[in-house]
C-alpha cells in the first residue's frame, strides 16, 4: 500500500484557552478524496490551514508528503493547491493575470505558466473571460478561477475549504463536475463541507468533526449503515403537538428523533412505519419517506443538526 | 511560517520532489512578489506617472520660483531653490512610500486578502514584505531620480556628487515606509488610523523637519522633533550631497545611521507582524 500523503496524529490547535482542534488522528492515501464534515466552528478550517502548512500546530504530529510543515512549509506548499473558504483572488489583476502571477510564486517558468493558464481557463470554463476584471465575475466563476489558480502548479494534493458555500445549485453542480474530473485524474482531494450532499458526491471517505474532535470515520455509505437506518420517515403533527405525538410513537421504528418541527422515525421500511402510525389513529399533517443521509449520521452522533 | 530548512535526504520520492520544487521559491520568492507588485501597478500607473513628473514641477515652481522671490538672500549661503530642493526630493520619496505602506497593507490582509493567497503558495510572510519593499524601493528611486533630473534642470544641483541625493532621498522614504508598515501591518480594524497617520505623522514631519526653513528657526523646545525625524536627517544628507552644505562628518554619519537603523528595525518588525498574522 502506498504511503499516506497526509498523516495527522493527536493534531491539536489552541488559541489561548480555546481548543479549535482537539487531538485528531487521520490519514489520507494518495489519490483519495477525503472529507471533513461538520458544522461551522467544528475546527475544519483550522485543520485545513495546518494541513496547508500555514498554521503552526500547538501539539501532535503532522506529516505532509513525509515532511513536517514546521520545518518544510514552503516545500510542502509547492505541492499543494489551496481553495480557501474566502476567495482571495487579486482584484487588481485581470482573470488570466491572476493565474500568471500565481504561477510565478512557485518559481515556474513563464512559458510553462502561460500554457497551463490557457488550459486551466478552458477547464474552468472561463476561456472567454480571460481579460475580465475579477470583480465582474459571478460567485461561481470566481470559485472556478480560484480552483484554476490552485491547479497552476499541478498539485499533488488539492485542499478545498467549503468549496461551494454561497453558490447557487447550478454553479455547485458545475464545480462538482470539475472536481470529479480532477479526482478521476488521480489528484488527492481534501475538502471540508457542511453540506451532506457534497460530502456524499465527492468523498471516498470522510470524518465527521464536531467541537474539534472526530466523531466517526468511514465512507459515506458505511457511516450511514453504521449510524443510521436504511430509510427515514419524517412526520409532522404541528409544532405544538409533536412532543405529544412522539409519546404515542414509542416503539415505532428502530429509533425516534424528535425535532422542534418534525419527528424522524428511523427504520428499514419507512412506508410500513407510516402505516403503523395511521393504525394508531394518529394523522400526521405531512409525511415523507426518504433514504438516510449523512445529516442523520451527524444528528445521531452529536444530537444536533449540521446547518443550524 | 518559518523558512528554516533542515538539510536531510528524505526517503520518499514525493518528499524529494517537494524539496526540489520548494528550492526556487525559497531563494527567489521575494523577487516573485516584487514582480507581482510591479504588474499590479498597471491599475494606478496614471497616478504614479503624474506623481513622478507633475509634483516636482508644481512644487519647484511654487516654492523654488514663487516663494524664493520672497527670500532673495537665500538660506545659509545658497539660493532658496537650492535649499528647498533636497527637502522636496526626500518628501516626494516619503509620499510614495507612505502611500505604498498604508492602504495596500490593510487591503492585502483585509479587504482583498491576497497576502493569505500568496502565503498558501511557497511564499513566506517575510518574503511578501521583502518583495513589497523591493518594489517600493524601485518605485521610489525612479520617482526621486525624475525629481532630481528636474531639479538639475532648474540649476539647483551644484555638487558633482549631487546625483547621490537620489539615494539619500530614497533611503529616507524607505526608512519612513518601514516604520509605517510596522504599524499598518498590525491594524485589524480600519478605524480611520490612516487619516490620523497622515494628519499627525506625515504632515507634521513634512512641515517641521527643516523642509522649508532651517531647523534652528524653530523654538529650541521644538527642535528635537527634527532630530528624531527621518525626513530631517534625509533632507540634511541631501543638502550635503547637492550643494555641499557644511556640517561635521559625525553629523552626516548620524544621518545615514538614523535612516539605516529605522529601516532595519521597521523591516524586521513588519516581517515579524506579517509572519505572525498569516500563521493563524
Amino acid at each position: 500500500m502506498p504511503a499516506p500523503v497526509i498523516t495527522a496524529q493527536k493534531l491539536t490547535k489552541k488559541y489561548g484557552d480555546f481548543t479549535a482542534v482537539d487531538g485528531i488522528d487521520f490519514e489520507v492515501a494518495p489519490g483519495e478524496s477525503f472529507g471533513l464534515l461538520g458544522p461551522n466552528g467544528a475546527g475544519k478550517s483550522t485543520t485545513m490551514r495546518m494541513v496547508g502548512a500555514v498554521s503552526t500546530r500547538t501539539s501532535g504530529d503532522l506529516q505532509i508528503l513525509g515532511l513536517d510543515p514546521n520545518d518544510h512549509g514552503p516545500d510542502i506548499r509547492s505541492q499543494l493547491g489551496v481553495v480557501p473558504q474566502q476567495d482571495n483572488l487579486d482584484q487588481e489583476l485581470r482573470v488570466r493575470d491572476n493565474l500568471l502571477v500565481y504561477g510565478r510564486y512557485f518559481g515556474l517558468p513563464r512559458s510553462v505558466i502561460a500554457e497551463r493558464a490557457d488550459a486551466l481557463l478552458e477547464f474552468a470554463q472561463l476561456a472567454d473571460r480571460t481579460k475580465a476584471k475579477v470583480d465582474d465575475l459571478s460567485g461561481g466563476m470566481k470559485r472556478r478561477l480560484t480552483i484554476a489558480r490552485a491547479l497552476i502548479n499541478e498539485p499533488r494534493i488539492l485542499l478545498l475549504d467549503e468549496p461551494t458555500t454561497g453558490l447557487d445549485p447550478q454553479a455547485r453542480h458545475i464545480l462538482w463536475d470539475r472536481l470529479f474530473r480532477l479526482k478521476e485524474q488521480g489528484t488527492t482531494l481534501v475538502l471540508t463541507t457542511h453540506y451532506m450532499d457534497e460530502a456524499e458526491q465527492l468523498c471516498d471517505r470522510l470524518v465527521v468533526v464536531d467541537k474539534g474532535r472526530i466523531m466517526a470515520e468511514g465512507s459515506p455509505a458505511a457511516l450511514i449503515r453504521e449510524y443510521s437506518s436504511k430509510e427515514v420517515l419524517e412526520v409532522r403533527f404541528g409544532s405544538d403537538k409533536n412532543a405529544e405525538a412522539a409519546e404515542k410513537l414509542k416503539g415505532i421504528g428502530e429509533r425516534l428523533e424528535v425535532l422542534p418541527d418534525r419527528i424522524l422515525v428511523y427504520s428499514a421500511n419507512g412506508e410500513a412505519e407510516l402505516e403503523r402510525i395511521t393504525h394508531l389513529g394518529l394523522e400526521p399533517i405531512t409525511s415523507l419517506v426518504r433514504r438516510s443521509s449523512l445529516e442523520d449520521v451527524f444528528l445521531r452522533l452529536t444530537g444536533r443538526s449540521l446547518i443550524e | 511560517m518559518t523558512s528554516t530548512h533542515t538539510p536531510r535526504t528524505p526517503d520518499r520520492e514525493d518528499a524529494r520532489r517537494a524539496l526540489a520544487a520548494g528550492s526556487a521559491p525559497r531563494r527567489f520568492g521575494s523577487w516573485y512578489i516584487a514582480e507581482h507588485r510591479i504588474r499590479a501597478m498597471k491599475g494606478y500607473a496614471g497616478d504614479a506617472i503624474f506623481q513622478s513628473f507633475g509634483n516636482p514641477l508644481i512644487y519647484l515652481f511654487a516654492l523654488g520660483v514663487g516663494l524664493a522671490s520672497l527670500v532673495p538672500q537665500g538660506v545659509g549661503g545658497v539660493s532658496y531653490l537650492q535649499f528647498v530642493a533636497p527637502a522636496l526630493m526626500a518628501s516626494a520619496a516619503m509620499t510614495v512610500t507612505a502611500n505604498e505602506t498604508s492602504y495596500p497593507i490593510l487591503l492585502g490582509f483585509k479587504w482583498n486578502p491576497i497576502f493569505f493567497g500568496m502565503n498558501a503558495s511557497p511564499i513566506t510572510g517575510a518574503q511578501i514584505v521583502n518583495g513589497m519593499f523591493i518594489h517600493i524601493a524601485l518605485r521610489t528611486v525612479v520617482t526621486v531620480a525624475i525629481y532630481c533630473g528636474i531639479i538639475a534642470l532648474f540649476g539647483a544641483i551644484t555638487s558633482p556628487l549631487g546625483w547621490l541625493a537620489i539615494f539619500a532621498a530614497a533611503a529616507t522614504g524607505l526608512a519612513i515606509g518601514a516604520a509605517i508598515s510596522s504599524y499598518t501591518s498590525t491594524i485589524t480594524e480600519d478605524k480611520g488610523q490612516m487619516a490620523m497617520l497622515q494628519r499627525f505623522g506625515i504632515t507634521p514631519l513634512f512641515l517641521f523637519s527643516g523642509t522649508f526653513f532651517p531647523l534652528e528657526q524653530l523654538p529650541p523646545f521644538l527642535q528635537p522633533i527634527g532630530w528624531i525625524s527621518p525626513l530631517w536627517h534625509g533632507t540634511e544628507l541631501g543638502r550635503v550631497l547637492t550643494y555641499g552644505m557644511d556640517e561635521p562628518a559625525w553629523l552626516t554619519a548620524t544621518h545615514v545611521g538614523h535612516l539605516v537603523v529605522l529601516f532595519a528595525v521597521g523591516l524586521w518588525a513588519t516581517r515579524r507582524h506579517f509572519t505572525r498574522r498569516l500563521d493563524k
